[in-house]
């Protein structure tokens, strides 16, 4: 992919986001740092949703009427796009509801395999989890790349491994060398980090799951929305991320894997549209995606979505990861000349727009009530990742997390925010 | 700001210099609080007098927000030397004027300093954070009761 290097116009940009047009509490203008959880949603996207509803809406895959065929070519079309995205094939790009669905997806596909193989011979020995198996992810994962594990372990009596995360907020990379060994047989870490912003050194990963054979599984929650990620480079089995945190609509999630891992790995949910013929003796699947689409799918939000994707590409992703590497240095920097500021995880280098601070004394929802006051949105609570909190020693951090509708005065208005934090708190 | 609605002096002096505060022994039931979207936990423990009516001790110990702490604090007050039902009276009071958006007139002689709660009341996210310590002090009394182990 070639890429014209720019400076994003962000004045332009805020104008196709209607929600940022807006005033909020105290009747101050709006300034969005929580993209982490959720990104806002351009115009063309929200049209795209509108329009599907208003000209084509009907039964993706089930039908021949005019807009049958039009609303399935949009849904196709959709998927195209968001393949590209990836540098996959369409046939490799399978739409959920979000992220969590899709790590689910995995989770349960490996325990659907490990079930099957007690009566089916054909099941591909890599799926099935035994007890004397291991599963490896990291202390820093959100919620929704542990619990899944841990629940799939609890199922087959295998361990449950963690990559510890070091308190300054790196990851403790030498632990692999122990970690690893033939035992292993999924490994699955975050790419970059929705808490700290930082990214995994994923290269390092795929070599030793490579060196075991193991399957591994990346979460591309925040690095998909934000940098140029090329599924062919990364060396995984699969990833997964969510269309809501790049600029999509809601309810629409994707997992993408090698088109081995999709004709081996069995179905996580079944029923209509997943299958090639039903008898009253015997189903058969279709092939990937539709293997993994059961029921009638969310086409309305996958055209959404596949608009969100043209908006980031017409701006190209290195723009778009260079421009929140500077809003992130700018934030930290910010941060840390003001006195009583803790600012976790790495200070500088190749990092996301994602900053998890503390202010010295406060509880961070007091810290975001007082800059909610002042119309500035972060984010308050253990962000979903707990273990990482325990190993940060905190209950909670604050963070503030930007995207390509963000720039320099809103850092500035943050920034700002934060003093008066301290202001009105006074000294404890 | 508006804000000093929610924050009133009295909610900030509780929060700064929380009465009660700490684990005490005898206690004759315990419970551990947690508000799942922010992690903030509280353990409270109560003494009840022999005949199980008098509130004869709370004790606590916990992480959290300012609303949390202060809202334990006052409770602290309001509530330590009253009999089961007296609590009762006053945490529906208190909860009405949670539920209530802030509009409500709050009967002071109840709650006394957790009138002052009623601004927090305007703001969703937060109400959790002021009932954690009355659904703990409840639970607490009901575990004394020996009705829940
Ligand atoms: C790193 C990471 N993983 C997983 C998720 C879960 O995504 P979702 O809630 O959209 O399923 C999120 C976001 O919430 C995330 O940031």
């Amino acid at each position: 992919m070639t890429e014209s290097k720019i400076k994003l116009d962000v004045k332009t940009i805020k104008l196709d986001f209607p929600i940022l047009q807006q005033n909020v509490r105290n009747g101050n203008k709006l300034v969005y740092l929580d993209s982490a959880a959720t990104s806002q949603k351009p115009k063309i996207v929200i049209d795209a949703v509108s329009s599907y509803y208003e000209k084509i809406n009907s039964g993706v895959h089930r039908g021949a009427h005019y807009l049958a065929e039009l609303a399935t070519d949009a849904y196709e079309d959709s998927r195209q796009a968001i393949a590209g995205f990836v540098n996959v094939k369409a046939e490799q790009i399978i739409f959920t509801k979000n992220a969590t669905e899709s790590i689910n997806l995995l989770a349960y596909g490996l325990l659907n395999a490990t079930l099957q193989a007690k009566f089916d011979k054909k099941i591909d020995p890599r799926l099935v989890i035994s007890e004397n198996d291991e599963i490896l992810i990291t202390e820093l994962e959100h919620h929704s790349n542990i619990v899944p594990w841990q629940d799939l372990c609890l199922k087959t009596g295998a361990q449950l491994k963690w990559i510890p995360l070091n308190a300054d907020g790196s990851l403790d990379y030498s632990s692999l060398e122990k970690l690893v060994s033939k035992k292993t047989k999924v490994i699955s870490v975050t790419h970059m980090s929705n808490v700290l912003g930082t990214l995994t050194d994923i290269e390092l990963i795929t070599k030793y799951a490579k060196s075991v054979n193991a399957l591994l599984f990346i979460d591309a929650c925040q690095s998909v929305p934000h940098m140029p990620v090329d599924f062919q480079n990364l060396g995984a089995d699969a990833i997964a991320w969510s269309g809501h945190k790049m600029l999509g609509p809601l309810g629409i999630g994707l997992f993408a894997a090698t088109t081995e891992l999709l004709d081996i790995l069995p179905p996580f949910l079944t029923g209509g549209s997943m299958i090639e013929t039903v008898t009253m003796e015997k189903t058969t699947f279709a092939k990937a995606p539709k293997k993994f689409e059961a029921g009638t799918p969310a086409a309305a939000e996958a055209v959404g979505l596949a608009q969100g994707v043209a908006y980031l590409n017409k701006i190209g992703m290195t723009n778009v990861f260079q421009h929140e590497k500077d809003l992130a240095n700018k934030m930290v920097q910010g941060l840390l000349e003001i006195p009583g500021v803790t600012v976790f995880g790495p200070h500088d280098g190749n990092r996301g727009g994602a900053v998890s601070f503390a202010l010295q004394g406060l509880h961070p929802h007091d810290v975001g009530q007082v800059l909610d006051d002042l119309g500035i949105a972060v984010r308050v609570g253990h962000h979903c990742a707990k273990p990482a909190m325990k190993k940060l020693n905190v209950q909670s951090t604050t963070r503030a997390s930007t995207y390509i509708y963000n720039d320099e005065s809103d850092v500035d208005i943050f920034l700002d925010g934060v003093t008066k934090v301290f202001e009105f708190f006074g000294s404890k | 700001m508006k804000l000093s609605n929610m924050y009133q002096e009295v909610i900030l002096d509780h929060y700064k210099s929380p009465r009660g505060k700490g684990l005490r022994e005898p206690f004759t039931g315990q419970s551990h609080q947690v508000n799942p979207t922010c992690g903030d936990e509280i353990t409270v423990r109560v003494k009840l007098s022999e005949d199980k009516n008098i509130i004869e001790d709370i004790s606590y110990e916990g992480v959290g927000c300012s609303i949390s702490q202060a809202a334990m604090s006052i409770l602290f007050e309001q509530v330590l030397g009253k009999n089961v039902s007296e609590f009762d009276e006053i945490s529906k009071e208190f909860l009405a004027m949670m539920q209530s958006k802030g509009i409500y007139e709050p009967n002071e002689d109840l709650l006394g300093d957790g009138i002052a709660m009623i601004g927090v009341a305007q703001y969703p996210a937060r109400i959790k954070c002021a009932l954690l310590s009355w659904m703990g002090v409840k639970d607490a009394i009901i575990r004394s009761k020996g009705e829940n182990k």
